[in-house]
Protein backbone atom coordinates (compact mmCIF):
# COMPACT_ATOMS: atom_id res chain seq x y z
CA UNK A 1 0.00 0.00 0.00
CA UNK A 2 1.82 3.54 -0.96
CA UNK A 3 -0.25 5.09 2.00
CA UNK A 4 0.71 5.54 5.44
CA UNK A 5 -2.30 6.04 7.17
CA UNK A 6 -6.74 6.22 7.45
CA UNK A 7 -6.07 10.19 8.01
CA UNK A 8 -3.66 10.42 4.16
CA UNK A 9 -6.18 7.67 2.95
CA UNK A 10 -9.38 10.13 4.15
CA UNK A 11 -7.55 13.21 2.48
CA UNK A 12 -7.36 11.02 -0.88
CA UNK A 13 -11.03 10.33 -0.55
CA UNK A 14 -11.56 14.14 -0.23
CA UNK A 15 -9.52 15.37 -3.27
CA UNK A 16 -9.98 13.08 -5.57
CA UNK A 17 -13.36 12.43 -4.75
CA UNK A 18 -12.70 8.84 -5.55
CA UNK A 19 -15.07 5.61 -3.94
CA UNK A 20 -12.11 3.60 -0.97
CA UNK A 21 -12.46 0.49 -3.06
CA UNK A 22 -11.00 2.69 -5.83
CA UNK A 23 -8.56 3.87 -3.83
CA UNK A 24 -7.11 0.69 -3.01
CA UNK A 25 -7.23 -0.70 -6.47
CA UNK A 26 -5.44 2.22 -8.08
CA UNK A 27 -2.80 1.85 -5.19
CA UNK A 28 -1.87 -1.77 -5.81
CA UNK A 29 -2.03 -1.35 -9.23
CA UNK A 30 0.72 0.97 -8.78
CA UNK A 31 2.63 -0.69 -6.60
CA UNK A 32 2.22 -3.67 -8.46
CA UNK A 33 2.33 -3.03 -11.97
CA UNK A 34 -0.68 -5.01 -12.77
CA UNK A 35 -4.00 -4.16 -14.21
CA UNK A 36 -6.94 -3.77 -12.48
CA UNK A 37 -8.57 -6.72 -14.08
CA UNK A 38 -5.71 -8.96 -12.78
CA UNK A 39 -6.33 -7.70 -9.49
CA UNK A 40 -9.79 -8.21 -9.52
CA UNK A 41 -9.71 -11.70 -11.08
CA UNK A 42 -7.22 -12.70 -8.56
CA UNK A 43 -9.64 -11.39 -5.72
CA UNK A 44 -13.00 -13.70 -7.70
CA UNK A 45 -10.05 -16.28 -7.13
CA UNK A 46 -9.83 -15.06 -2.91
CA UNK A 47 -13.74 -15.14 -2.51
CA UNK A 48 -14.43 -18.62 -4.12
CA UNK A 49 -12.01 -20.24 -2.18
CA UNK A 50 -13.23 -18.48 0.78
CA UNK A 51 -16.66 -19.55 0.31
CA UNK A 52 -15.65 -23.17 -0.90
CA UNK A 53 -13.82 -23.45 2.29
CA UNK A 54 -17.08 -22.43 4.29
CA UNK A 55 -19.17 -24.96 2.50
CA UNK A 56 -16.52 -27.60 3.00
CA UNK A 57 -16.32 -27.10 6.48
CA UNK A 58 -20.21 -27.37 6.88
CA UNK A 59 -20.39 -30.21 4.89
CA UNK A 60 -20.31 -33.37 7.33
CA UNK A 61 -19.24 -35.85 4.05
CA UNK A 62 -15.91 -34.40 4.48
CA UNK A 63 -15.02 -35.47 7.42
CA UNK A 64 -10.70 -35.11 6.33
CA UNK A 65 -11.35 -31.73 6.94
CA UNK A 66 -10.56 -32.21 10.78
CA UNK A 67 -7.92 -30.87 12.86
CA UNK A 68 -5.66 -32.54 15.84
CA UNK A 69 -7.92 -31.05 18.53
CA UNK A 70 -10.60 -29.17 17.01
CA UNK A 71 -13.41 -30.74 15.01
CA UNK A 72 -17.11 -29.85 14.23
CA UNK A 73 -18.24 -27.09 16.25
CA UNK A 74 -19.39 -25.26 12.88
CA UNK A 75 -21.88 -27.66 12.50
CA UNK A 76 -22.99 -28.37 15.63
CA UNK A 77 -23.82 -24.63 15.94
CA UNK A 78 -25.42 -25.33 12.56
CA UNK A 79 -27.70 -27.40 13.79
CA UNK A 80 -29.27 -24.92 16.94
CA UNK A 81 -32.55 -24.19 16.24
CA UNK A 82 -33.47 -20.28 17.00
CA UNK A 83 -30.01 -19.47 18.08
CA UNK A 84 -30.02 -17.03 20.90
CA UNK A 85 -28.10 -14.67 19.55
CA UNK A 86 -29.56 -14.39 16.20
CA UNK A 87 -29.31 -16.19 13.09
CA UNK A 88 -26.85 -13.58 11.70
CA UNK A 89 -24.06 -14.38 14.33
CA UNK A 90 -24.35 -17.51 14.38
CA UNK A 91 -24.25 -18.08 10.72
CA UNK A 92 -21.18 -15.81 10.77
CA UNK A 93 -19.43 -18.00 13.88
CA UNK A 94 -20.34 -21.14 12.09
CA UNK A 95 -18.17 -19.86 8.84
CA UNK A 96 -15.45 -18.41 10.59
CA UNK A 97 -15.48 -22.07 12.83
CA UNK A 98 -15.89 -23.93 9.37
CA UNK A 99 -12.86 -22.04 7.70
CA UNK A 100 -10.52 -22.76 10.54
CA UNK A 101 -11.73 -26.57 10.73
CA UNK A 102 -10.69 -26.75 6.91
CA UNK A 103 -7.51 -24.88 7.80
CA UNK A 104 -6.30 -26.85 10.49
CA UNK A 105 -7.59 -29.80 8.19
CA UNK A 106 -4.79 -28.75 5.40
CA UNK A 107 -7.65 -27.48 3.07
CA UNK A 108 -7.50 -24.60 1.35
CA UNK A 109 -8.14 -21.12 2.08
CA UNK A 110 -7.23 -17.62 1.99
CA UNK A 111 -4.36 -15.85 4.88
CA UNK A 112 -6.52 -12.94 5.38
CA UNK A 113 -4.43 -11.41 6.65
CA UNK A 114 -2.84 -14.71 8.39
CA UNK A 115 -3.46 -18.47 7.46
CA UNK A 116 -4.56 -18.23 11.95
CA UNK A 117 -7.40 -15.25 11.14
CA UNK A 118 -8.11 -16.77 7.97
CA UNK A 119 -12.09 -17.52 9.64
CA UNK A 120 -12.67 -13.90 10.01
CA UNK A 121 -12.99 -11.89 6.67
CA UNK A 122 -14.78 -14.94 4.73
CA UNK A 123 -17.42 -15.32 7.70
CA UNK A 124 -18.34 -11.99 7.86
CA UNK A 125 -18.42 -11.36 3.69
CA UNK A 126 -20.72 -14.36 3.36
CA UNK A 127 -22.89 -13.49 6.46
CA UNK A 128 -23.27 -9.97 4.72
CA UNK A 129 -23.78 -11.45 1.32
CA UNK A 130 -26.71 -13.26 2.39
CA UNK A 131 -27.89 -10.63 4.74
CA UNK A 132 -28.16 -7.92 1.49
CA UNK A 133 -28.22 -7.88 -2.65
CA UNK A 134 -24.41 -8.06 -3.43
CA UNK A 135 -22.22 -8.96 -6.50
CA UNK A 136 -19.59 -10.69 -6.71
CA UNK A 137 -17.91 -6.62 -7.53
CA UNK A 138 -19.29 -5.77 -4.26
CA UNK A 139 -17.59 -8.73 -2.25
CA UNK A 140 -14.68 -7.56 -4.06
CA UNK A 141 -14.88 -4.04 -3.43
CA UNK A 142 -15.71 -5.03 0.29
CA UNK A 143 -12.30 -7.13 0.06
CA UNK A 144 -10.13 -3.95 -1.42
CA UNK A 145 -11.70 -1.70 1.33
CA UNK A 146 -10.55 -4.41 3.67
CA UNK A 147 -6.89 -4.43 2.22
CA UNK A 148 -6.53 -0.68 3.09
CA UNK A 149 -7.08 -1.37 6.95
CA UNK A 150 -5.08 -4.28 6.87
CA UNK A 151 -2.33 -3.03 4.69
CA UNK A 152 -2.18 0.12 7.03
CA UNK A 153 -1.78 -2.02 10.44
CA UNK A 154 1.29 -4.39 8.78
CA UNK A 155 3.13 -0.77 7.47
CA UNK A 156 2.26 0.84 11.11
CA UNK A 157 2.43 -2.14 13.20
CA UNK A 158 1.87 -5.84 12.79
CA UNK A 159 -0.09 -8.86 11.94
CA UNK A 160 2.13 -11.40 13.14
CA UNK A 161 1.24 -12.86 16.04
CA UNK A 162 4.84 -14.47 17.10
CA UNK A 163 5.44 -9.91 16.95
CA UNK A 164 2.03 -8.61 18.61
CA UNK A 165 -0.20 -11.38 19.78
CA UNK A 166 -3.16 -12.66 18.64
CA UNK A 167 -4.53 -9.05 18.79
CA UNK A 168 -2.00 -8.61 15.37
CA UNK A 169 -4.40 -11.26 13.81
CA UNK A 170 -7.17 -12.12 14.76
CA UNK A 171 -7.66 -8.35 15.68
CA UNK A 172 -6.26 -6.92 12.14
CA UNK A 173 -8.73 -9.25 10.31
CA UNK A 174 -11.61 -8.05 12.73
CA UNK A 175 -10.60 -4.81 11.94
CA UNK A 176 -10.65 -4.94 8.14
CA UNK A 177 -14.14 -7.22 8.16
CA UNK A 178 -15.28 -4.42 9.83
CA UNK A 179 -14.46 -2.09 7.47
CA UNK A 180 -15.54 -4.20 4.82
CA UNK A 181 -18.66 -4.65 6.27
CA UNK A 182 -19.56 -1.11 6.98
CA UNK A 183 -18.97 -0.09 3.28
CA UNK A 184 -20.78 -2.93 1.36
CA UNK A 185 -23.78 -2.09 3.85
CA UNK A 186 -23.23 1.85 2.38
CA UNK A 187 -21.15 3.46 5.18
CA UNK A 188 -19.02 6.87 4.27
CA UNK A 189 -14.83 6.12 4.41
CA UNK A 190 -15.07 7.79 7.81
CA UNK A 191 -17.42 4.65 9.41
CA UNK A 192 -15.14 2.49 7.76
CA UNK A 193 -12.26 3.81 9.87
CA UNK A 194 -14.61 4.00 12.80
CA UNK A 195 -15.85 0.13 12.37
CA UNK A 196 -12.10 -0.64 12.22
CA UNK A 197 -10.91 1.48 14.94
CA UNK A 198 -13.67 0.08 17.25
CA UNK A 199 -13.65 -3.55 16.27
CA UNK A 200 -9.59 -3.08 17.02
CA UNK A 201 -10.33 -1.37 20.34
CA UNK A 202 -12.19 -4.55 21.49
CA UNK A 203 -9.32 -6.78 20.87
CA UNK A 204 -6.83 -5.45 22.16
CA UNK A 205 -4.07 -6.95 24.33
CA UNK A 206 -5.37 -10.12 23.01
CA UNK A 207 -2.44 -13.34 23.43
CA UNK A 208 -1.48 -15.30 20.84
CA UNK A 209 -1.39 -18.93 22.81
CA UNK A 210 -1.76 -21.98 20.51
CA UNK A 211 -2.19 -24.72 22.62
CA UNK A 212 0.58 -27.65 21.55
CA UNK A 213 1.74 -24.76 18.84
CA UNK A 214 -1.47 -25.47 16.16
CA UNK A 215 -3.25 -23.27 14.32
CA UNK A 216 -6.18 -24.80 16.05
CA UNK A 217 -7.36 -23.94 19.67
CA UNK A 218 -8.10 -21.39 21.12
CA UNK A 219 -7.61 -20.06 17.10
CA UNK A 220 -10.85 -21.54 15.98
CA UNK A 221 -13.32 -19.83 18.61
CA UNK A 222 -11.72 -16.51 18.39
CA UNK A 223 -12.23 -16.06 15.01
CA UNK A 224 -15.72 -17.01 15.60
CA UNK A 225 -15.44 -13.85 17.59
CA UNK A 226 -13.18 -11.53 15.68
CA UNK A 227 -16.05 -11.86 12.92
CA UNK A 228 -18.86 -11.58 15.43
CA UNK A 229 -17.08 -8.40 16.87
CA UNK A 230 -16.49 -6.79 13.66
CA UNK A 231 -20.48 -7.23 12.35
CA UNK A 232 -21.09 -5.59 15.66
CA UNK A 233 -18.54 -2.88 15.28
CA UNK A 234 -20.10 -2.04 11.67
CA UNK A 235 -23.35 -1.36 13.33
CA UNK A 236 -22.45 0.74 15.82
CA UNK A 237 -20.66 2.90 13.15
CA UNK A 238 -23.42 2.49 10.24
CA UNK A 239 -25.81 3.82 13.63
CA UNK A 240 -23.61 6.78 13.67
CA UNK A 241 -21.14 6.02 17.08
CA UNK A 242 -17.91 7.28 16.25
CA UNK A 243 -14.69 5.55 17.79
CA UNK A 244 -13.47 8.26 20.46
CA UNK A 245 -9.69 7.35 19.87
CA UNK A 246 -9.13 7.42 16.05
CA UNK A 247 -8.01 4.97 13.75
CA UNK A 248 -4.49 5.34 13.32
CA UNK A 249 -4.10 6.00 17.14
CA UNK A 250 -5.16 2.56 18.19
CA UNK A 251 -3.29 0.52 15.64
CA UNK A 252 -0.23 2.68 17.51
CA UNK A 253 -1.54 1.20 20.53
CA UNK A 254 -1.43 -1.99 19.05
CA UNK A 255 2.22 -1.74 18.04
CA UNK A 256 2.96 -0.61 21.68
CA UNK A 257 1.43 -3.45 23.38
CA UNK A 258 2.42 -5.94 21.08
CA UNK A 259 5.96 -4.63 21.96
CA UNK A 260 5.54 -4.94 25.98
CA UNK A 261 3.79 -8.42 25.37
CA UNK A 262 5.89 -11.21 27.00
CA UNK A 263 7.24 -13.87 24.35
CA UNK A 264 5.42 -16.44 26.60
CA UNK A 265 2.20 -14.49 24.92
CA UNK A 266 3.53 -14.45 21.42
CA UNK A 267 2.62 -17.55 19.31
CA UNK A 268 5.46 -19.49 21.56
CA UNK A 269 2.81 -21.96 23.23
CA UNK A 270 5.00 -21.37 26.56
CA UNK A 271 2.31 -18.98 28.43
CA UNK A 272 -1.58 -18.86 28.44
CA UNK A 273 -3.81 -20.92 27.19
CA UNK A 274 -1.22 -22.92 25.96
CA UNK A 275 0.69 -23.65 29.43
CA UNK A 276 -2.41 -24.77 31.43
CA UNK A 277 -2.51 -28.47 32.44
CA UNK A 278 -5.33 -29.37 29.92
CA UNK A 279 -3.03 -27.81 26.90
CA UNK A 280 -0.08 -29.82 28.29
CA UNK A 281 -1.31 -32.78 28.54
CA UNK A 282 -2.87 -32.42 25.25
CA UNK A 283 0.54 -31.43 23.87
CA UNK A 284 1.74 -34.74 25.79
CA UNK A 285 -0.44 -37.06 24.05
CA UNK A 286 -0.09 -35.75 20.45
CA UNK A 287 3.56 -36.31 21.48
CA UNK A 288 2.57 -40.10 22.36
CA UNK A 289 0.95 -40.64 18.77
CA UNK A 290 3.49 -38.74 16.83
CA UNK A 291 7.08 -38.97 18.38
CA UNK A 292 8.61 -36.08 16.38
CA UNK A 293 5.84 -33.33 17.13
CA UNK B 1 11.15 -0.69 5.51
CA UNK B 2 8.56 -3.45 5.35
CA UNK B 3 6.60 -3.61 2.33
CA UNK B 4 2.90 -4.89 1.69
CA UNK B 5 1.02 -5.69 -1.25
CA UNK B 6 -2.88 -7.11 -1.50
CA UNK B 7 -1.45 -10.35 -2.16
CA UNK B 8 0.21 -10.50 1.17
CA UNK B 9 -2.66 -8.86 2.94
CA UNK B 10 -5.56 -11.05 1.58
CA UNK B 11 -3.20 -13.55 0.47
CA UNK B 12 -1.80 -16.14 -0.11
CA UNK B 13 -4.45 -18.36 -1.05
CA UNK B 14 -2.80 -21.44 0.51
CA UNK B 15 -3.09 -25.01 2.10
CA UNK B 16 -3.64 -24.38 5.57
CA UNK B 17 -2.92 -24.55 8.62
CA UNK B 18 0.14 -22.15 8.83
CA UNK B 19 1.48 -19.58 6.49
CA UNK B 20 5.03 -19.44 7.73
CA UNK B 21 5.42 -23.88 8.36
CA UNK B 22 2.80 -24.67 5.66
CA UNK B 23 3.01 -21.78 2.54
CA UNK B 24 6.55 -20.39 3.40
CA UNK B 25 7.98 -24.49 3.52
CA UNK B 26 5.84 -25.09 0.08
CA UNK B 27 7.44 -22.02 -1.59
CA UNK B 28 11.35 -23.11 -0.34
CA UNK B 29 10.85 -26.20 -1.73
CA UNK B 30 9.41 -25.23 -5.05
CA UNK B 31 11.99 -22.71 -5.72
CA UNK B 32 14.55 -25.22 -5.50
CA UNK B 33 11.88 -27.60 -7.85
CA UNK B 34 12.73 -24.44 -10.30
CA UNK B 35 16.61 -24.07 -9.52
CA UNK B 36 17.00 -28.01 -10.38
CA UNK B 37 14.59 -28.52 -12.77
CA UNK B 38 15.53 -32.09 -13.53
CA UNK B 39 14.20 -35.14 -12.26
CA UNK B 40 15.34 -36.50 -8.58
CA UNK B 41 15.96 -39.36 -7.35
CA UNK B 42 16.09 -38.83 -3.36
CA UNK B 43 15.92 -35.93 -1.39
CA UNK B 44 16.54 -35.03 2.59
CA UNK B 45 15.34 -32.21 4.30
CA UNK B 46 17.05 -31.36 7.89
CA UNK B 47 14.57 -29.08 9.85
CA UNK B 48 15.91 -26.68 12.03
CA UNK B 49 14.12 -24.79 14.78
CA UNK B 50 10.34 -24.01 15.17
CA UNK B 51 10.35 -26.53 11.57
CA UNK B 52 12.10 -29.38 13.38
CA UNK B 53 9.86 -28.87 16.44
CA UNK B 54 6.40 -29.02 15.08
CA UNK B 55 7.08 -30.09 11.49
CA UNK B 56 4.30 -32.63 11.71
CA UNK B 57 1.87 -31.00 13.15
CA UNK B 58 1.81 -28.49 10.59
CA UNK B 59 2.41 -30.34 7.54
CA UNK B 60 5.98 -29.04 6.94
CA UNK B 61 6.90 -32.17 5.90
CA UNK B 62 4.39 -32.28 3.23
CA UNK B 63 4.76 -28.98 2.19
CA UNK B 64 8.38 -29.31 1.44
CA UNK B 65 7.95 -32.36 -0.24
CA UNK B 66 5.20 -31.17 -1.99
CA UNK B 67 7.02 -28.07 -3.12
CA UNK B 68 10.03 -29.68 -4.26
CA UNK B 69 8.18 -31.99 -6.38
CA UNK B 70 6.49 -29.15 -8.15
CA UNK B 71 3.61 -28.03 -6.26
CA UNK B 72 2.50 -24.50 -5.42
CA UNK B 73 1.56 -23.44 -2.07
CA UNK B 74 -2.14 -23.34 -3.11
CA UNK B 75 -1.74 -26.60 -4.25
CA UNK B 76 -4.25 -29.48 -3.02
CA UNK B 77 -2.08 -32.32 -3.82
CA UNK B 78 0.77 -31.55 -1.05
CA UNK B 79 -2.00 -33.31 1.26
CA UNK B 80 -0.96 -36.30 -0.57
CA UNK B 81 3.18 -35.23 -1.08
CA UNK B 82 4.73 -38.39 0.33
CA UNK B 83 2.41 -41.04 -1.47
CA UNK B 84 3.17 -39.13 -4.84
CA UNK B 85 6.84 -39.05 -4.27
CA UNK B 86 6.61 -42.84 -3.43
CA UNK B 87 4.97 -43.72 -6.59
CA UNK B 88 7.11 -41.70 -8.48
CA UNK B 89 9.89 -43.64 -7.09
CA UNK B 90 11.48 -39.64 -4.98
CA UNK B 91 13.36 -41.54 -1.62
CA UNK B 92 12.86 -38.73 1.00
CA UNK B 93 13.50 -38.44 4.60
CA UNK B 94 13.01 -35.53 7.78
CA UNK B 95 15.64 -35.40 10.06
CA UNK B 96 14.91 -32.82 12.92
CA UNK B 97 18.47 -31.04 14.24
CA UNK B 98 18.94 -29.08 17.42
CA UNK B 99 21.52 -27.24 16.21
CA UNK B 100 21.41 -23.55 16.23
CA UNK B 101 19.83 -21.54 13.18
CA UNK B 102 20.20 -17.75 12.23
CA UNK B 103 16.61 -18.03 11.60
CA UNK B 104 13.59 -20.20 13.45
CA UNK B 105 12.12 -21.70 10.76
CA UNK B 106 15.24 -23.01 8.49
CA UNK B 107 15.59 -25.84 6.33
CA UNK B 108 18.32 -27.94 4.26
CA UNK B 109 17.73 -30.01 1.97
CA UNK B 110 20.15 -32.25 0.09
CA UNK B 111 18.95 -33.36 -3.30
CA UNK B 112 20.28 -36.33 -5.55
CA UNK B 113 19.18 -35.70 -9.36
CA UNK B 114 18.08 -38.63 -11.32
CA UNK B 115 21.48 -38.53 -13.21
CA UNK B 116 23.39 -38.55 -9.58
CA UNK B 117 24.33 -34.89 -9.44
CA UNK B 118 23.45 -33.31 -5.59
CA UNK B 119 22.27 -30.26 -4.67
CA UNK B 120 22.65 -28.38 -1.37
CA UNK B 121 20.22 -25.57 -0.46
CA UNK B 122 19.56 -24.07 2.88
CA UNK B 123 15.99 -22.06 2.81
CA UNK B 124 14.78 -19.63 5.80
CA UNK B 125 10.22 -19.42 6.11
CA UNK B 126 10.18 -15.51 7.08
CA UNK B 127 6.60 -14.93 8.07
CA UNK B 128 3.52 -14.48 6.41
CA UNK B 129 4.26 -16.75 3.21
CA UNK B 130 7.37 -15.56 2.39
CA UNK B 131 10.62 -17.07 1.65
CA UNK B 132 14.49 -16.81 0.82
CA UNK B 133 17.14 -18.93 -0.13
CA UNK B 134 20.17 -18.25 1.80
CA UNK B 135 22.49 -20.92 0.34
CA UNK B 136 22.84 -22.87 -2.69
CA UNK B 137 25.67 -25.60 -3.05
CA UNK B 138 27.98 -23.71 -0.70
CA UNK B 139 27.40 -20.33 -1.89
CA UNK B 140 25.60 -17.92 0.19
CA UNK B 141 22.89 -15.85 -1.53
CA UNK B 142 19.52 -14.08 -0.84
CA UNK B 143 16.90 -14.75 -3.12
CA UNK B 144 13.39 -14.29 -2.57
CA UNK B 145 11.57 -15.48 -5.35
CA UNK B 146 9.16 -12.47 -5.63
CA UNK B 147 10.56 -11.09 -9.44
CA UNK B 148 11.07 -13.17 -12.53
CA UNK B 149 15.16 -13.89 -11.56
CA UNK B 150 17.76 -15.46 -13.60
CA UNK B 151 20.14 -17.25 -11.95
CA UNK B 152 23.57 -18.06 -13.62
CA UNK B 153 26.56 -20.11 -13.02
CA UNK B 154 29.80 -18.10 -14.78
CA UNK B 155 32.98 -17.85 -14.18
CA UNK B 156 34.52 -15.47 -12.29
CA UNK B 157 36.41 -13.51 -15.06
CA UNK B 158 36.13 -9.84 -16.29
CA UNK B 159 33.89 -8.29 -18.50
CA UNK B 160 31.58 -12.00 -17.71
CA UNK B 161 28.64 -9.62 -16.22
CA UNK B 162 29.21 -6.63 -19.15
CA UNK B 163 28.10 -9.76 -21.58
CA UNK B 164 25.32 -11.20 -19.48
CA UNK B 165 23.70 -7.79 -19.01
CA UNK B 166 24.03 -6.68 -22.75
CA UNK B 167 21.96 -9.52 -23.81
CA UNK B 168 19.32 -8.71 -21.03
CA UNK B 169 19.32 -4.65 -22.27
CA UNK B 170 19.10 -6.21 -26.08
CA UNK B 171 15.73 -7.68 -24.59
CA UNK B 172 14.46 -4.23 -23.77
CA UNK B 173 14.21 -5.48 -19.94
CA UNK B 174 14.11 -3.66 -16.81
CA UNK B 175 17.07 -5.19 -14.33
CA UNK B 176 15.26 -4.42 -10.76
CA UNK B 177 17.56 -5.76 -8.60
CA UNK B 178 21.43 -8.15 -8.99
CA UNK B 179 23.67 -9.65 -6.72
CA UNK B 180 26.72 -11.47 -7.28
CA UNK B 181 28.12 -14.43 -5.44
CA UNK B 182 31.47 -16.31 -5.82
CA UNK B 183 33.18 -18.97 -4.35
CA UNK B 184 36.48 -17.22 -4.93
CA UNK B 185 38.31 -14.85 -7.00
CA UNK B 186 38.68 -16.32 -10.63
CA UNK B 187 36.26 -19.60 -9.72
CA UNK B 188 32.33 -20.49 -9.91
CA UNK B 189 30.61 -17.35 -9.29
CA UNK B 190 26.80 -17.22 -8.91
CA UNK B 191 24.62 -14.06 -10.21
CA UNK B 192 21.34 -13.51 -9.22
CA UNK B 193 19.47 -10.77 -11.33
CA UNK B 194 15.86 -9.75 -10.70
CA UNK B 195 13.54 -8.45 -13.79
CA UNK B 196 10.05 -6.52 -13.67
CA UNK B 197 9.52 -7.93 -16.96
CA UNK B 198 9.42 -11.47 -18.58
CA UNK B 199 12.34 -12.50 -20.44
CA UNK B 200 11.49 -14.11 -23.18
CA UNK B 201 13.24 -17.93 -24.38
CA UNK B 202 15.88 -16.67 -26.81
CA UNK B 203 17.46 -14.50 -24.16
CA UNK B 204 18.24 -17.32 -21.81
CA UNK B 205 19.19 -19.55 -24.79
CA UNK B 206 22.11 -16.38 -25.74
CA UNK B 207 23.10 -16.50 -22.52
CA UNK B 208 23.57 -19.96 -22.48
CA UNK B 209 26.31 -19.94 -25.35
CA UNK B 210 28.39 -16.85 -23.79
CA UNK B 211 31.89 -18.96 -23.11
CA UNK B 212 32.59 -19.26 -19.23
CA UNK B 213 28.59 -19.73 -18.45
CA UNK B 214 27.72 -23.06 -17.66
CA UNK B 215 24.48 -23.20 -16.30
CA UNK B 216 21.52 -20.44 -16.89
CA UNK B 217 18.00 -20.77 -15.27
CA UNK B 218 14.67 -18.35 -15.13
CA UNK B 219 12.27 -18.90 -12.17
CA UNK B 220 9.13 -17.27 -12.85
CA UNK B 221 8.21 -14.76 -9.99
CA UNK B 222 6.92 -17.05 -7.39
CA UNK B 223 5.15 -14.58 -5.08
CA UNK B 224 2.13 -12.38 -6.87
Amino acid sequence: MIYHSAKEILQQCQETNLPLHQLSLNAECQLTGKSPEDIRIYLGDVLATMFEAIELGLDAAHPEYRGKIIGDDGIKLAKREMPLCGETISKAAQYALSTMKVNAGMGRIVASPTAGSCGVMPAVLKTLSEQLTLSETDLINGLLVANIIGSIVARNATISGAEGGCQAEVGTASAMAAGAAVYLAGGTAEQVFHAGAMAFKNLLGLVCDPIAGLVESPCAKRNAMGATNALLCAEMSLAGIESIVPFDEVVEAMRRVGQVMPVALRETALGGLAATPTAVQITTDLFKTSSTL
Amino acid sequence: MKSYTLFDIIGPIMIGPSSSHTAGACRIGYTLHHIIKAPLKSVDFTLYGSFAKTYVGHGTDLALLGGILGFKPDDKRIVNAKEIARDSGLSFSFKPSSDETRHPNTVKINVITEDGKPWEAIGESIGGGKMQLIQINGIDIQFTGAYNTLITHHQDTPGMLAQITAVISKHAINIANMKLYRESRGLKAIGIIEMDEDIPKSAIEQLSVIDGVSYVTLIERIYE
